[in-house]
């Protein structure tokens, strides 16, 4: 993406970010993220410490065994539970530093090795279910706006009935048409792309209605600015107005959104990966709370908000380099 | 019971919200009005006459067992079909409305208050407490989507109370947000800066002009809100976090039904399609509330 055309449309009195201001303002936002990070993670170990019921009962196989004196001091001893809650929550942020996530209350094997193999499998089908949305919300933009009253107004009602539809829902349903009567796909599963694409479809077909409604405003937008008709009165046709010229003023609010979309299809994703029955990071979520595993809960939880917050710099970042005009004291977290 | 009549009011809104004028106006009402907006009012009164009045559509008790009848697919029957121990999922699915919508309305409730005693005192106070309330919310927004209603899951165990809470923490951090705007908005019009020239005191000017100033495009927040918390807590009971089975609710008879998808589709896509359509018309209705309140305006 050019700025030189951004720029042309400037009216603010800075034009173009020296290298070092850029430098400067991006410690200082990473500095930011890093503390919410931080107290997120903070606020997150004391809310889960509070948790009525005793963690010895969880680590020693639920409520129904009935443990030893010694045996419990013992199992306290090992995890560091005899510690106050203050002391604790110190040792954790310190072995945090090195990579060290604790041990899993039920798994009894750290929780890096619990995890790991949980992370990529969740970050592909919330990757494969970005792509979709945006597709079907850009093919949505490019073939309904302006395209006079009816197809227009059948974009927007599709738009808000997809954006109104439960993920849950369309994964079941979706299975049920695509895997069940027609055999396209499988219905569960983690073997290859194929058990990847109506996972990923569910969790798309709800956000691509967000962002075709954020798209579809700013290219209503962009096709009403003078630069289109100029573009037009120079004998462009009409798709190469709405490829070149408009699209690129459509995509920049639409990134914004990508940004929360990502967090929130991390956290979706659980989901998709139950009605599916593939492995991730939701699952993985959804068992540790059941099963009151408290650092698999606070590990997972901690990866979500980072890549939430990582990808909120970065776009956050990204839209200051391609427009100039962003007031560096503005937020997008 | 009288709180579940709500969104009733909320689809005939737009009809009050014009002073009741002449004959010519109310045509005008109804023409500009789209078919999209009197579907899903008909259907939103549909739904909420379900979630007050069962017994109005009820065709057999909705937890009745009858092994003989398992699996019978939707027909003149059994509207809907029934399910794997043979219970009629039409009447299911009416008998879950209830508590579908109440969860929707005390999750976006509490949502509301929470963010709003957070986003109002923000937009009021100084910038002190204004900053710190701001960072606060910004960690908590760290937690995206779902996340925050987990970990308070996490915390309060499951069942139909913590779900309700859950998603109405959850949803706590956007309406603070939103309303901290409003707040600051209405902190800045020429009326409150008038009542403080007039020296009345601060906490009236906070109780009988910024609050309902704010407090007035609630209507469409709520109407937006109950959609997406019947959509959350529902997610909830999918997962066997929120309301537990045999419980006729629309999330965990989804979660029953996912596991006959091969050989009984309709045990999970009606409660699925009830889901939808709650969403879906409030969804509607909301976004016609806000239209009509900028075109006000």
């Amino acid at each position: 993406m050019s700025t030189q055309s951004l720029d042309s449309l400037n009216t603010a009195p800075r034009t173009t970010v020296s290298p070092g201001m850029t430098g400067r303002l991006l410690v200082r936002r990473a500095a930011g993220s890093i503390f919410v990070l931080w107290a997120a993670l903070t606020l997150t170990f004391f809310v889960l410490h509070l948790t009525p019921g005793d963690p010895v009962t969880a680590i020693l196989g639920g409520a129904g065994s009935s443990p030893s004196a010694e045996t419990v001091a013992a199992v306290k001893a090992e995890y560091g539970l005899d510690q106050p809650v203050v002391l604790q929550y110190l040792t954790y942020l310190g072995n945090l530093i090195t990579g060290d996530f604790g041990v899993s209350y039920i798994f009894k094997v750290p929780v890096t090795e619990v995890l790991g193999p949980q992370i990529l499998p969740t970050l592909q089908l919330s990757g494969l279910a970005l792509t979709f949305a945006w597709t079907i919300a850009l093919a949505f933009t490019l073939l309904t706006v302006g395209r006079g009253r009816l197809l227009d107004g059948a974009g927007r009602a599709l738009e808000v009935f997809f954006a109104s539809l439960p993920p849950f829902w369309v994964g079941i349903m979706l299975a049920v048409v695509f895997a069940v009567i027609l055999g396209w796909f499988p219905v569960a599963g983690d073997d290859g792309f194929a058990s990847l694409v109506l996972p990923a479809l569910s969790l798309a077909l709800p956000l691509s209605g967000f962002i075709a409604q954020v798209t579809r405003s700013s290219f209503e937008e962009a096709l009403a600015q003078p630069f289109i008709l100029s573009a037009r009165a120079r004998g462009l046709s009409d798709s190469a107005v709405r490829l070149t010229h408009a699209l690129r003023h459509a995509i920049l609010p639409g990134l914004t959104l990508s940004a929360w979309a990502v967090g929130s299809l991390v956290s979706s994703a659980v989901v998709a990966e139950i009605i599916f029955a593939r492995a991730g990071l939701g699952r993985s979520l959804v068992d540790a709370i059941i099963n009151r595993d408290m650092p698999v809960t606070l590990a997972v939880v901690f990866i979500i908000a980072a890549v939430y917050i990582i990808v909120n710099l970065a776009v956050d970042l990204l839209y200051r380099v391609v427009d100039p005009r962003t007031s560096p004291t503005g937020s997008a977290a | 019971m009288s709180t579940l009549a709500s969104p009733a009011p909320a689809a005939q809104k737009p009809s009050k919200a014009l002073p009741a004028g002449s004959g010519a106006r109310s045509i005008r009402l109804v023409r500009s009005t789209p078919a999209g907006v009197w579907v899903a009012g008909a259907l939103l009164l549909f739904l909420v006459l379900a979630a007050v009045a069962p017994s109005l559509f009820l065709r057999q008790d909705p937890y009745e067992i009858d092994p003989a009848n398992a699996f019978q697919a939707p027909g003149a029957a059994q509207l809907f079909g029934t399910d794997q121990n043979g219970r009629d999922i039409f009447s299911r699915v009416i008998a879950g409305t209830g508590q579908s919508l109440l969860l929707g309305l005390a999750a976006t409730a509490i949502g509301l208050l929470l963010g709003g005693a957070l986003g109002i005192t923000a937009g009021v106070s100084g910038k002190r407490v204004d900053s710190a309330i701001c960072r606060f919310v910004e960690i908590l927004f760290a937690f995206p989507g779902l996340l925050l209603a987990l970990i308070v899951i996490a915390v309060s165990g499951t069942g139909v109370v913590s779900a309700a809470v859950a998603v109405g923490i959850g949803s706590a951090p956007g309406y603070a947000r939103m309303l901290r705007t409003q707040t600051l908005q209405v902190v800045a019009a020429p009326y409150v800066e008038t009542a403080l020239a007039l020296g009345r005191p601060r906490s009236h000017i906070l109780r009988h002009t910024i609050i309902p100033n704010v407090a007035r495009p609630l209507f469409v927040l709520v109407t937006l809100g109950i959609g997406q918390s019947i959509v959350w807590a529902s997610s909830l009971s999918f997962l066997g976090l929120g309301a537990q089975p045999p419980a006729a609710e629309w999330g965990a008879m989804l979660a029953d039904g996912r596991n006959y998808l091969q050989i009984a589709w309709w045990i999970a896509a009606f409660p699925g399609l009830f889901i939808t359509l709650a969403a879906l018309t409030t969804t509607v209705a909301g976004h016609h509330l806000q239209r009509r309140l900028e075109a006000e305006v």
